[in-house]
């Protein structure tokens, strides 16, 4: 029996390098594309570094590619808004759902997943009027899309939240706060949030990497971002557009990598996996447990 | 106006001051996500004047209209069907990779860069591939194959179809990884001891559990692709193919009046289709999380 599993394990290991193998060369092929292509010379021919050597010169790049440095700059500023509303509206609120009103945890869920099922096509549509009040009220500054963001990684900040919190019993340590007279806002600030640390950290890398590739709302409203800037750019000067697209994706691959460590649960590894397995979270309890200490 | 924090709720008893806590984060959901929602589902049904009609739907029977749902629907369906293929058989390898090794963190890392954060990116590294001295036309050039005017990848039936792909694919894996991660061994050494073959533990074992799964990830699969809109929109900048370019081109273009409304019916249909097979999702992911480790 001992000799079968072990031809089993053989093969499936065989047949792992083989799949993986091949899905690595398919997924690599058009970035590796990507790359020769920036790094070809004038014309076509030959080799040539200028892309990356212009695209690392933070100095020219800001003069030569004005648009470039807006988006970016752009991208950057909603992040961390994004990231701040998002975690103004999310972590009091959940906190408060599970210690008062735990009737309503089932209604925030929903509310929470709700964007899964609308596209972002479709929000775009709905939001218009929103935005036309936005606009009114606070002017026309590119910063007001972050409060569409918000909406935007709602399920993925919500899920990661929600297995932090899973993984402290609040109402205990809320209560005992409590007992020793501290404020609601001092339970929040000093109890809640150093044992939510890893959570929030992930809700709040997520929803950055998230911003960062974000095109459909800001190219629809008329705003730059970076991906917009990316793309206008795409027809006047391919090459750094093209090169701006694989360090973001770099990027995005750098956060989900770096994430996957945060968690050492299987269910860890990926963001989305927590969106389906509300048991996964479960898993979790005992390693944010060993950090929260 | 988002962060007032719940000590504003005084320190009572009573549930209504207790529900004082949760104001801000209902008041932004519903302006940012209820709204909006509300004002596509309502707005189909309205004139510009602001009075109940049924124009803005029979516009949907428009041949352009009909054909650019038609093309999202079948592109939709061929991309999740493949990339659910391909996608479970790179799951189940995967799988079989220790549990916190690098491999498996690589491989989601990547899919979930690709399967989210592609977008416009995807899309430039496919023109840039598959250019005049692309790569990729070089290569395909070199063992004797004529790549063509590489105009095909721009076409909802070829080119859109191969880049959808690199995101369906590595979705896939994510979505399925964790049913697959749910067949324990023991079945399988259960279905040993009892005399059947590998085949015999797919055939009656493995498949029969991982089937409600594999139907949910594929239809999770079709809407990702019928919502998607960065990718198509950095391929094809003439014509409209898929319906939410159309709607993109209704909201760009401030010329024709009267084409608002128009907009908010064809996104009425885009929810319509989701809903609905978000609903199969639904029912079939109750299913199949009975398999699923506690």
């Amino acid at each position: 029996m001992t000799g079968q599993r072990a031809a089993v394990r053989r093969r499936q290991t065989v047949l792992r390098w083989l799949v993986i193998g091949a899905a690595v060369v398919f997924f690599f092929l058009p970035l590796l594309g990507a790359f020769e292509f920036t790094t070809q010379g004038p014309g076509g021919t030959g080799r040539s570094a200028d892309t990356w050597r212009r695209l690392f010169d933070i100095d020219a790049i800001s003069v030569e590619y004005p648009v470039l440095r807006r988006g970016f700059l752009a991208s950057v500023g909603l992040a961390v808004i994004t990231v701040v509303l998002m975690l103004a509206l999310l972590v009091p609120t959940m906190t408060w759902v599970r210690l008062r009103l735990p009737g309503l945890s089932r209604t925030v869920e929903f509310i929470c997943l709700l964007p899964l099922t609308v596209p972002a096509i479709v929000l775009v549509v709905g939001l218009t009027p929103v935005y036309a009040w936005v606009y009114y009220l606070l002017g026309s500054s590119v910063l007001w899309l972050g409060l569409a963001y918000v909406v935007l990684v709602l399920p993925y900040a919500y899920r990661s939240i929600d297995a932090g919190l899973r993984a402290i019993d609040v109402r205990t340590l809320a209560e005992a706060a409590r007992s020793l007279g501290a404020s609601w806002f001092t339970v929040l600030r000093r109890i809640v949030l150093p044992n939510l640390r890893t959570a929030v950290l992930s809700a709040s890398f997520l929803s950055v990497a998230l911003v960062l590739g974000e095109f459909t709302i800001a190219y629809l409203f008329s705003k730059k971002n970076l991906q917009v800037a990316m793309f206008e750019l795409g027809k006047s000067d391919a090459k750094i557009s093209v090169a701006v697209g694989l360090v973001a994706l770099a990027f995005g691959f750098a956060v989900l990598f770096a994430l996957s460590f945060v968690g050492t649960s299987p269910a860890g590894i990926s963001p989305l996996a927590r969106l389906r397995r509300p048991s996964a979270d479960a898993g979790r309890v005992s390693d944010d447990k060993e950090l929260a200490r | 106006m988002a962060d007032a924090p719940p000590r504003r709720a005084p320190g009572g008893r009573r549930p209504s001051g207790a529900l004082l806590g949760v104001v801000p984060f209902f008041a932004y959901t519903t302006v940012f996500l209820l709204i909006p929602t509300l004002v596509v589902l309502v707005g189909a049904f309205l004139d510009d004047d602001g009075s109940f009609t049924l124009d803005n739907l029979s516009a949907l029977s428009e041949p352009v209209v009909v054909r650019a749902l038609r093309q999202s629907v079948v592109l939709s369906a061929v991309t999740a069907a493949v990339g659910a293929v391909l996608g479970s058989v790179l799951a189940y390898a995967v799988s079989t990779a220790k549990a916190d090794g690098v491999t498996k963190r690589f491989v989601t890392s990547l899919s979930g860069v690709l399967a989210q954060f592609g977008g416009v990116a995807l899309a430039f590294a496919f023109i840039a591939s598959f250019g005049a001295t692309g790569l990729i036309s070089v290569w395909l050039r070199g063992v004797g194959v004529d790549p063509g005017t590489g105009l095909w990848l721009y076409e909802w039936n070829s080119g859109l179809m191969l880049v959808y792909l690199y995101f369906q694919v590595p979705l896939m894996l994510i979505v399925f990884l964790p049913a697959v991660e749910g067949l324990r061994p023991q079945w399988r050494e259960a279905t040993e001891t009892l005399g059947g073959s590998t085949w015999t533990f797919w055939r009656r074992v493995a498949g029969p559990i991982l089937f409600p799964s594999f139907v949910g990830a594929t239809l999770l699969l079709f809407t990702n692709a019928f919502s998607a809109y960065a990718t198509a929109a950095a391929l094809v900048s003439q014509s409209s193919p898929l319906l939410p370019l159309l709607i993109g081109g209704s909201l760009r273009s401030e010329v024709i009046l009267g084409q608002e409304n128009v907009g908010k019916a064809m996104a009425l249909a885009m929810i319509v289709v989701v809903a609905v097979v978000m609903t199969a999702y639904a029912w079939l992911d109750k299913r199949s999380s009975r398999w699923m480790p506690r």
